[in-house]
């Protein structure tokens, strides 16, 4: 392919997704910013994980004919790092810290609590969606171990029942509030 | 007037505003403080000080700020007040906070004082009187998202004094005197790193500054980059200088959104103020920086592999050499420096190579921060002197091992350092002495266990995080984890057999000996210094089958 196609391309591209996802805008900005470069991968994976939450094959598809960066070569490097998940999260996501000194804590019996409580092994999320259990390497807040995250909100020394606690609470109020619409409708 | 003399009358006029102050209040907003609440503690701040009625001379602000140090006790408050000594307040509800507010003021303020004296920390305390700020210099004592707090502490004087005074030669001169080593694990000197990358030929060079802290249980550069931004960009542009890079980036973890965020921040203020862009504080030096965000890969703080990740690729190591310092970063001279090795730099052009290696032992100079985590009374972020005993550490400014159980041992250096035991707490800190020990300094994750933790099962968590996180390129390391921990599994499941110690133990001679890079070479590490230090354990663990085997033979 020349140099002349290939802007061609670019400039047909730039029109957006077809399917008008305004989302998508978000991911283009990014790319503009970076000229287009195959360098900037990883920032536009960044930028499509921050816009949709995880990377869809059509998202990926989206990339690879902007960036000129095989499809292949996309997915391989995407999945190389653990940031990058390929499936939506659940509504409400329990994020448990395995770092050295949460691990040294009990974060463990955390895990394993939450695990046997919603049937999910960590990195996976209940079949209705609702709930997902994650871990995390290390959130860098060592002082508080162990460190629990449950929608964005963190928690310092937890305890498995604390823990489950939480979570049901959050779970809960979700179906409480679908509810409550139900009435209202 | 020129560049330099706007930047000195912008500190000079927010040294001003600061001391209009009688009192003021920094409240602890980094990440730690945050999750214990330190949110409303500051709302609850800032509604008491805009309720009260302010006199002139009585005047009152509340300056958010990075790390006190002590996260165990968040949310952390410190009160600056005009000729008396500061206070620091312990786990400040928004209750505390009014209170706060109300004793500093008025002058009669001494009554509600009595309320508030359980919340006292006294500032001659062995966690603070035994630390030494080097790098953590303004962390605590100025707003990150202002430049003009910065300014106001000294910020860019460095900066200024090399473009000045000194040519990129006498800079990495004066590195090298000082002794500096990197602060990311391995300890290579800095000043040789950038002579290296000085005289490397190449129409382009760059400077990274690596924040891909990826030790679980460490937190060291995270609090670097959100409570310094300016500080760790300040020491990247004089790196830049000194080997004459023209671009630098910021590696820094996709986990750190706070950090990426005041980084960025902290490049957009330099731009709009000229210091950085196409004429560096009005010079004909030309430079700019980005941030690179990271996407959760341990090995990526390996360098090649770095650069990879910077380069949109995979972030998988290579060979060196070439090391990077000749050919990195899309094959250009490239120097790679720990963000907080770059937020040391300052501070030795401003104070001296003589003064910087005046502190610490023959070999390690300077200051290490470390985060102090684990079975401890005192828990947070610390930065002491090179060559303090680890006994300081766990005993004095840690406050040793919480209730009746006995401290065990230190590990250091995180899945590719070792644990210390009890008979060896004597040594000091240092790089050689550490790896005397089978351990490594690391990038300053320093976790206590006591004797409730299991070492083989310990080592097997590490083994566990080395496995996942194996690139995969070379086979000693992709495979050798896997095995290694199939057998730490089987031991610590009581199913091992005395000839599993052996095989271990050549098993992880075989990885260090053989693997690609840093993260291969140092998975063993845990497991080595466990089976050397307390290899008991895990006879006691294999013991059990040997002698049952032994009985079935006899009958």
């Amino acid at each position: 392919m020349t140099a002349t196609e290939k802007t061609d391309d670019r400039s047909t591209a730039n029109n957006g997704h077809p399917s008008g996802d305004e989302r998508f805008k978000a991911l283009d900005r990014t790319m503009k910013r970076f000229k287009y470069e195959k360098d900037a991968l990883l920032e536009v994976l960044n930028a499509g994980q921050e816009a949709f939450g995880f990377l869809s094959e059509d998202l990926l598809i989206y990339i690879s004919s902007h960036l000129g960066v095989p499809l292949s070569q996309i997915y391989g490097v995407a999945t190389f790092y653990h940031l990058f998940t390929f499936e939506p999260l659940g509504d409400h996501n329990c994020i448990i810290c395995a770092g050295t000194a949460c691990h040294v804590k009990g974060s463990d019996k955390i895990i394993t609590t939450l695990s046997e409580a919603f049937g999910v092994k960590p990195g996976e999320t209940t079949p209705d969606g609702a709930f997902s259990l994650t871990i995390a390497r290390c959130l860098g807040s060592c002082g508080l171990a162990p460190l629990m995250v449950l929608d964005g909100e963190i928690n310092g020394n937890a305890t498995p029942e604390v823990a489950l606690e939480r979570v049901n609470a959050a779970l809960d109020i979700a179906t409480g509030g679908t509810q409550q619409e139900k009435e209202s409708a | 007037m020129s560049q330099v003399e706007k930047l000195r009358e912008l500190g000079q006029k927010e040294r001003k505003r600061q001391e209009q102050f009688h009192s003021r209040v920094f409240c602890c907003i980094s990440t730690a403080c945050l999750s214990t609440g330190a949110g409303a503690t500051r709302e609850a701040l800032e509604e008491a000080v805009d309720g009260l009625e302010q006199s002139d001379d009585q005047q009152i602000e509340v300056v958010p700020t990075g790390c006190l140090g002590l996260c165990s006790k968040g949310p952390l408050v410190r009160v600056e007040t005009k000729d008396e000594p500061d206070v620091f307040y312990e786990s400040v509800t928004p209750e505390v906070a009014r209170q706060v507010v109300e004793v500093h003021a008025s002058a009669n303020g001494e009554k509600a004082k009595n309320g508030l004296q359980k919340h006292v920390l006294a500032p001659d305390i062995p966690f603070f009187s035994k630390q030494v700020k080097v790098v953590l210099t303004e962390c605590g004592h100025i707003n990150p998202e202002k430049l003009e707090d910065y300014l106001a502490h000294g910020g860019y004087t460095a900066l200024t004094r090399v473009l000045d005074e000194m040519t990129p030669e006498q800079v990495c001169e004066v590195i090298s005197q000082s002794g500096l080593r990197g602060r990311g694990g391995a300890g290579f000197p800095t000043g040789l790193k950038w002579t290296l990358t000085r005289q490397a030929v190449g129409d382009r060079k760059f400077v990274i500054a690596n924040g891909d802290e990826g030790d679980p249980g460490a937190y060291m550069d995270r609090t670097v980059m959100e409570d310094e931004p300016h500080r760790v960009l300040e020491g990247l542009m004089i790196a830049a200088y000194a080997i004459g890079a023209q671009y630098g980036y910021f590696y820094v973890r996709g986990e750190y959104p706070i950090a990426i965020q005041r980084l960025q921040r902290a490049i957009r203020a330099a731009r709009r103020r000229g210091i950085l862009g196409k004429s560096v504080m009005g010079t004909d030096w030309r430079f700019d920086a980005d941030v690179r965000i990271g996407a959760g890969a341990f090995v990526c703080g390996e360098e090649t592999a770095l650069i990879h990740s910077v380069e949109g690729k995979r972030g998988m190591p290579r060979m060196r050499p070439p090391y990077p310092s000749v050919s990195g970063l899309w094959q250009c001279p490239t120097s790679i420096n720990n963000v907080e090795t770059l937020a040391s730099v300052p501070s030795i052009i401003n104070k001296g190579a003589d003064w910087f290696a005046s502190i610490g032992t023959e070999k390690s100079k300077g200051t290490k921060v470390f985060a102090l985590a684990g079975q401890l009374t005192n828990t947070g972020l610390i930065e002491v002197p090179m060559g303090i005993t680890l006994r300081e550490i766990v005993y004095e400014i840690g406050g040793g091992v919480p209730g009746d159980q006995d401290f065990k041992a230190a590990q250091t250096g995180g899945p590719s350092g070792g644990c210390i035991p009890a008979e060896y707490l004597d040594t000091p800190v240092d790089y050689e002495s550490l790896q005397a020990l089978g351990s490594i300094m690391g990038s300053g994750g320093l976790v206590i266990i006591d004797d409730t933790t299991s070492m083989p099962e310990f080592a097997k968590y590490f083994m566990d995080f080395c496995m996942d996180e194996s690139c995969g390129k070379c086979v000693p390391c992709r495979v050798g984890t896997v095995q290694a921990w199939k057998l730490l599994d089987k031991i610590t499941r009581g199913d091992g057999v005395p000839e599993d110690l052996d095989k271990l133990e050549g098993l992880c001679t075989t990885i260090k000996q053989s693997s690609l890079c840093g993260l291969g070479q140092s998975a063993p590490n845990p497991v080595l210094s466990t089976l050397r230090y307390f290899r008991h354990e895990y006879e006691e663990l294999v013991s059990a089958n040997s002698e049952a085997e032994a009985e079935s033979v006899e009958a």
